[in-house]
């Protein structure tokens, strides 16, 4: 059976350090695909004026072409032309919640990501979203530094 | 009915110093102001009619049979999907996949950031400086019924919105009309949509705009002094200006934040005062129940409390009126029902909670002033209005009230107003632009066209005096009123075959709760 492992990207170039190690551990388990994600921050609690909500769903559309464009797509293509299997998605939502719902519905053996924490008040206070996910996850997570 | 209208304009005339300097002649406001009177004058008189022979407004008795209708044709629907509504909100039912789509959490607040504001503030004062305590429970119960009316036209706006190939919806009354009654097989449809567009433009430019902008310059003008109405128009409309037409969305962007936060600040601080004066809370619900039925003196007797119930009621959750239809509309839902229970919620919580807080407050405050002797309330000179502290009425009156408990809060009173105005009159904007693209076209020369009147009526509502104001308000509201009711009993049998079908897939277990 192929095991399956999840990489978080965010965009930022401390994302390329999760994919290089998932990479590497693809390898060495051998019969292995990578999903590759990236998570649009957003709350459906959120509150939105009336033309944001009407214009909502291009948007959407919108957010996820680029996000596939800009991080996926390239992502998926370095470790695919390495031999590796992998495919790409973008969900909406709350980063680590996200993370979790995909790992679960691929039935991964392990997250893998980043981490992105520069520190800042609210992440003080609410801890950031690698820690949510660490603190979480059902599955084992491997956050690279 | 001239006794009401009297009554409106002397009793709420809370921009008493606006109005004052308006009466100066020639200077600017007086000028906007009588011309202003004179044109809408006929317009008002039509829709607040009285039936022949008594003071009791037919446009009232229209909304509340309609509710009333509504209520008994979907078997009670406001109580028996209650919880329902409750678990969609929070999202028990909404597909993991259509994360990042408008929630209904979003469409209600969205909806609820047009109708919670001074309707809620202002408007209870004046239903309660005129129509005395008992008009609460006539406003609770019109809020109850209105619950009906409101699941009843949101429904229809999602069930036939327009979805363009941009990916961009528009939806509201004039697209359930046009296409229901053609669905149906009757004629009409396309007229009785542009009728609600041309009222639901003027309503927009009224109650949506002019209220909105005069009782923000009372408000401004009762802490900084006296000035003319023209200079906070001028602001207003600026800022307005730079958010609709200069798309400035970060301006938009904090009002929405901060006025959720401001209603429950508001909810919060009338509870405190409230249960503060615990032991009087028997009494104030008391003077509620039996004020509903004698009046307790108050000018016009139970009826002045019933219609003043009514009215504000109305004005305040626009249940039957059409307009959150509007922002309803944006919700992404494979079930358009579903979207009417979430939208039944927003009668409740503008009326039923929201209003009745400031019922309350005002009540256990003691500004309205009772003889002791007979336990009645005591009038005012003109004998139009409750006699109160300082002679107050509006949002003044209200303002009075927290300020006897709290004496900060008339700050964040002012604050909370000037916010709601704002949010108000931006979710207006949108709601009369909707009726502007539905019969001049969408495009940027027509949206432009509309955005630029919208900015200058609010110059000219914040320059006027309130009566005219408030009366054209409430008449262009209440006309959206006349066609969207109407068009409802037509349309209504539509919503019972979603109502039937989705609650028997509810039932059998085909409709399920998503694991998240």
């Amino acid at each position: 059976m192929t095991t399956k492992l999840v990489v978080g990207l965010d965009g930022h170039p401390t994302g390329e350090r999760a994919l290089t190690h998932a990479r590497r551990l693809a390898e060495l388990i051998g019969d292995c695909e990578l999903v590759v994600a990236y998570v649009v921050e957003w709350s459906p609690f959120s509150f939105q004026t009336a033309e944001e909500n009407a214009e909502r769903h291009k948007r959407r559309e919108e957010e996820i072409d680029t996000a596939m464009e800009r991080v996926v797509n390239p992502a998926v293509k370095k470790v695919t032309d390495a031999g590796i299997k992998a495919r790409g998605m973008v969900r909406h939502g709350d980063v680590s919640d996200t993370l979790i719902a995909i790992s679960k519905d691929e039935d991964a053996e392990q997250i893998i990501v980043s981490r992105t924490s520069e520190g800042g008040f609210a992440e003080r206070f609410f801890g950031s979203s690698t820690s949510n996910l660490v603190m979480s996850s059902p599955v084992p997570v491997t956050v690279v530094s | 009915m001239k006794l009401v209208q009297q009554a409106l304009i002397t009793a709420a005339a809370i921009a008493a110093p606006a109005s004052a300097m308006a009466q100066e002649a020639g200077s600017l406001d007086a000028r906007v102001n009588a011309a202003f009177a004179s044109v809408t004058g006929p317009f008002v008189n039509l829709i607040f009619a009285p039936f022949p022979g008594t003071s009791f407004p037919w446009i009232v008795m229209w909304l509340v049979v309609g509710a009333t209708i509504f209520t008994l044709y979907f078997g009670f629907v406001q109580f028996r999907f209650f919880g329902h509504a409750i678990k969609l909100v929070k999202g028990d039912y909404s597909d993991p996949n259509d994360a990042g789509e408008v929630s209904h959490f979003q469409a209600l607040t969205t909806a609820l950031s047009g109708t919670v504001g001074l309707g809620n503030i202002a408007g209870v004062a004046v239903a309660i400086g005129i129509g005395g305590p008992g008009a609460t429970f006539w406003m609770i119960l019109a809020g109850l019924l209105g619950m009906a009316s409101k699941f009843t036209e949101c429904t229809l706006a999602v069930k036939y919105r327009n979805e363009y190939p941009d990916g961009t919806v528009s939806g509201g009354p004039m697209y359930y009309m046009k296409k229901g009654f053609s669905e149906l097989g009757l004629p009409g449809g396309g007229f009785l949509a542009i009728m609600f567009s041309i009222f639901c433009i003027l309503g927009a430019l009224g109650g949506g705009n002019m209220f909105q902008a005069n009782q923000a310059h009372a408000q401004i003008a009762g802490i900084v002094g006296d000035y003319p109405g023209w200079i906070t128009g001028v602001v207003f409309a600026g800022v307005v200006f730079a958010v609709i037409v200069g798309g400035i969305k970060s301006i938009a962007r904090v009002t929405e934040k901060v006025v959720p936060f401001m209603g429950i600040l508001y909810v919060v601080a009338s509870l405190i005062i409230i249960l503060a004066n615990y032991d009087q809370i028997g009494a104030a619900f008391g003077a509620i129940f039996e004020g509903a039925f004698t009046g307790l003196g108050v000018a016009g007797g139970f009826v002045g409390a019933l219609i003043q119930g009514f009215k504000r009621a109305a004005f305040s959750n626009e249940a039957g009126v059409g307009s959150a239809a509007i922002a309803h509309a944006a919700v992404r839902t494979k079930e358009p029902i579903t979207e009417g229970f979430v939208s039944l919620l927003e009668p409740l919580i503008d009326t039923v909670v929201i209003c009745t807080m400031t019922a309350l407050v005002i009540t256990i405050s003691g500004q309205l002033i009772i003889n002791p002797e007979t336990g009645l309330y005591v009038l005012n000179e003109a004998g139009t209005a409750i006699a109160t502290v300082g002679d107050t009425s509006g949002v003044a009156l209200t303002s009075a009230a927290f300020g006897s408990a709290i004496s900060w809060f008339p700050y964040v009173l002012a604050v909370a107003v000037v916010l709601f105005a704002f949010s108000t009159m931006i979710s207006w904007s949108y709601y009369g632009l909707k009726a502007w693209t539905y019969l001049f076209g969408e495009g940027k020369a027509s949206e432009l066209t509309f955005k630029i009147i919208f900015c200058v009526f609010i110059v000219i509502g914040a320059a006027a005096s309130l009566g005219p104001v408030i009366d054209f308000s409430d008449a262009a509201i209440f006309s959206m009123a006349v066609v969207n009711i109407f068009a409802l009993y037509f349309l209504m049998k539509l919503v019972r075959r979603e109502l039937n079908s989705y609650a028997g897939r509810l039932k059998s277990g085909e409709i399920k709760e998503y694991v998240h």
